[in-house]
């Protein structure tokens, strides 16, 4: 079941939606890019169907309204302490099936690795729910075919894509119908069956690639900026960060924010110890996190082809040729 | 739905000073609680830091912190009467009990010595102490944490108390606790059982000393410290391979840890 939507029923439809839903979707910042006169496509608020960007791929994912960039936990006074209040109406979030199976990687981190559900992960969670952008083509560094991202049959209420001049939705959720005008049609939403870049995830990472020296061109060419795990739909790392707001300290609050396993300090310990310093280190930690380590624990892979870390990079360093390096360092190895 | 980020205020019941920057917080606390285990300490405003559990009271904790770091200084200032906020305890802890049958060795280095306290405690009480071993090695004379405790091991059972370095004249055992495992006197190497706590070369080089003289992988154990920025397995900090330190660690058998890169 599904509609098809000319540009005023779309328009219609989200107009309709927006009542009752704060939408959050990817949307064209014209002039906020990187350099001069860049364009970039990130996620906000919206309220009109002409505001989400449907077409160009987003450079950065949809993970921070779940893990905002920083986000107050407590309120601290003398003796007090209280729990930050969060905007808890429901959301519907605008996104690609890579980052609806990203998703599955954020909560496996904060709701199921440990005894405990993640208080302020579980408190936003609960209200967000997902609109699957169709992908009718394939983007520059998309590689999800070869992690299995390309396609998603749950955990979305209805489905949106432009097909030339009309708008095609595939409802999931009957609950969602009566938001819609338009024609009713049966719909399946697209996606990508093949991906220009293509990689070889290796089946099993053996002890002695984590000592080879592939990781060393990283040393130099890394610049441990940390831009690829920020915009990586599947990165969870936080630290706790407090602060206060007069000179007698009496006030103040306790925050987590985006941490990077690529940036100094992630490791240090008290009295001056850290871990991997040389970035090639870094890499190797978080590649073999992404495409070996995660497998281990949650017995599937962590990356899913998204290729933002590819095209995010100031030195040009490929996530996707990493991987067949690895791939091809194990066979080196093995012969 | 319950907030484990929520600390709860906990009394300072005594400080114990140890050196200049080394000092024992007693903190009212009830609850299970095991060696190796940690709390997360904090000063609001100031922040959270992991402090390993030195002791163990039928209401209370020990917390033994050097003075390294911004939590820890404003801690510094707190004394009896006064409250920390704490988290946890966290992580897996000794099980204590594993170590009491046959020879059991423990080899611990500075601040090392706080999460294996109990550790040597209970292996001091054993039923054969003469079977238990501890070597246990500070920087100089002026760093020795737990003095009582070093006093009382000595007395119940085998006490190798080491300095890495110390002024001239000095009576005591000076060299790194390395030295001391090639001529412990185990019986039976296939079944004696070793835990390694302290800094990360201390442990590399002691658990390479306990191979060679024959002790079996599956008998030792060690203790990691990593940044645990959250103790609950979320914030990522402590990762190394697939495990996570603050909740599949910090005490993991060598068979697991060996397998562990940075």
């Amino acid at each position: 079941m599904g509609f098809v939507m000319n540009k005023e029923d779309f328009s219609k439809t989200i107009e309709k939606l927006s009542k009752d839903y704060r939408l959050y979707a990817p949307v064209l910042k014209k002039g906020e890019g990187r350099c001069l006169d860049e364009d970039i496509v990130r996620y906000d608020f919206v309220k009109n169907a002409d505001d989400i960007e449907l077409e160009l791929k987003s450079d950065y994912s949809f993970k921070e309204i779940l893990l905002p960039l920083s986000e107050t936990l407590f309120y601290f006074t003398e003796n007090e302490t209280k729990v930050a209040d969060k905007d808890l109406s429901d959301v519907l979030v605008f996104l690609r099936s890579c980052d609806l199976h990203g998703l599955r990687r954020l909560d496996d981190m904060y709701l199921r690795n440990g005894k405990e559900k993640d208080f302020f992960y579980n408190r936003i969670r609960e209200h967000v729910h997902f609109v699957l952008i169709g992908c009718t083509h394939s983007y520059k560094d998309c590689f999800c075919v070869s992690m299995g991202a390309n396609k998603i049959d749950d955990g979305y209420v209805f489905s949106i894509e432009p097909r030339d001049d009309e708008f095609a939705s595939e409802i999931k959720d009957d609950a969602f119908t009566s938001y819609f005008v338009g024609q009713k049609e049966d719909v399946a939403v697209s996606y990508v069956t093949e991906n220009e870049t293509k990689v070889n995830v290796p089946d099993r990472v053996p002890l002695s690639i984590y000592k080879s020296d592939m990781w060393r061109e990283y040393d130099a060419r890394c610049i441990g900026c940390g831009r690829c795990t920020l915009v990586c739909p599947t990165c969870t790392c936080f630290t706790m960060q407090d602060t206060f707001y007069d000179a007698k300290g009496k006030v103040g609050e306790r925050r987590r924010v985006n941490a990077s396993c690529m940036i100094d300090g992630y490791t240090n310990v008290a009295g001056g110890g850290s871990y991997r310093q040389p970035k090639g280190e870094r890499m190797r930690f978080k590649v073999l996190h992404k495409v070996n380590d995660f497998k281990a624990r949650f017995g599937y892979n962590m990356c899913t082809g998204c290729g933002r870390c590819d095209a995010v990079c100031p030195e040009y360093i490929s996530f996707s040729t990493l991987i067949n390096k690895l791939d091809a360092e194990i066979k080196k190895e093995a012969e | 739905m319950e907030n484990a980020y929520i600390p709860f205020p906990s009394k300072v019941l005594d400080v114990i000073k140890h050196t200049d920057i080394e000092y024992t917080f007693r903190l009212e606390f009830t609850g299970d609680v095991k060696p190796g285990q940690f709390f997360e300490v904090s000063i609001p405003k100031f922040g959270e830091a992991p402090i390993s559990v030195s002791g163990i009271g039928d209401h209370y904790v020990d917390l033994t912190i050097r003075r390294v770091g911004v939590v820890t200084n404003e801690v510094f200032e707190k004394y009896v009467g006064d409250s920390l906020l704490l988290r946890g305890p966290y992580g897996n802890g000794f099980d204590v009990d594993l170590y009491n049958d046959g020879e059991t060795v423990v080899v611990a280095g500075g601040t090392g010595v706080s999460p294996v306290r109990g550790v040597i405690d209970a292996l001091s009480q054993s039923a054969d102490p003469q079977n238990k071993y501890a070597i246990v090695g500070f920087r100089s004379p002026e760093h020795m944490l737990f003095r009582d405790d070093l006093k009382a091991w000595d007395e119940k059972m085998n006490l190798i108390l080491t300095v890495d370095g110390a002024e001239e004249g000095y009576q005591g055992n000076i060299g790194l606790v390395t030295k001391y495992i090639p001529d412990l006197p185990i019986k039976d190497v296939n079944t004696a059982k070793a835990v390694v706590v302290g800094p990360p070369a201390m442990m590399r080089f002691s658990v390479m000393g306990l191979l060679e003289k024959g002790f079996k992988e599956e008998n030792i154990w060690v203790s990691q410290e990593r940044k645990m920025c959250c103790g609950l397995g979320k914030c990522g900090h402590c990762r190394i391979g697939e495990k996570y330190v603050c909740i599949d660690g910090p005490v993991f058998n060598y068979t697991e840890s060996k397998g562990l890169i940075d």
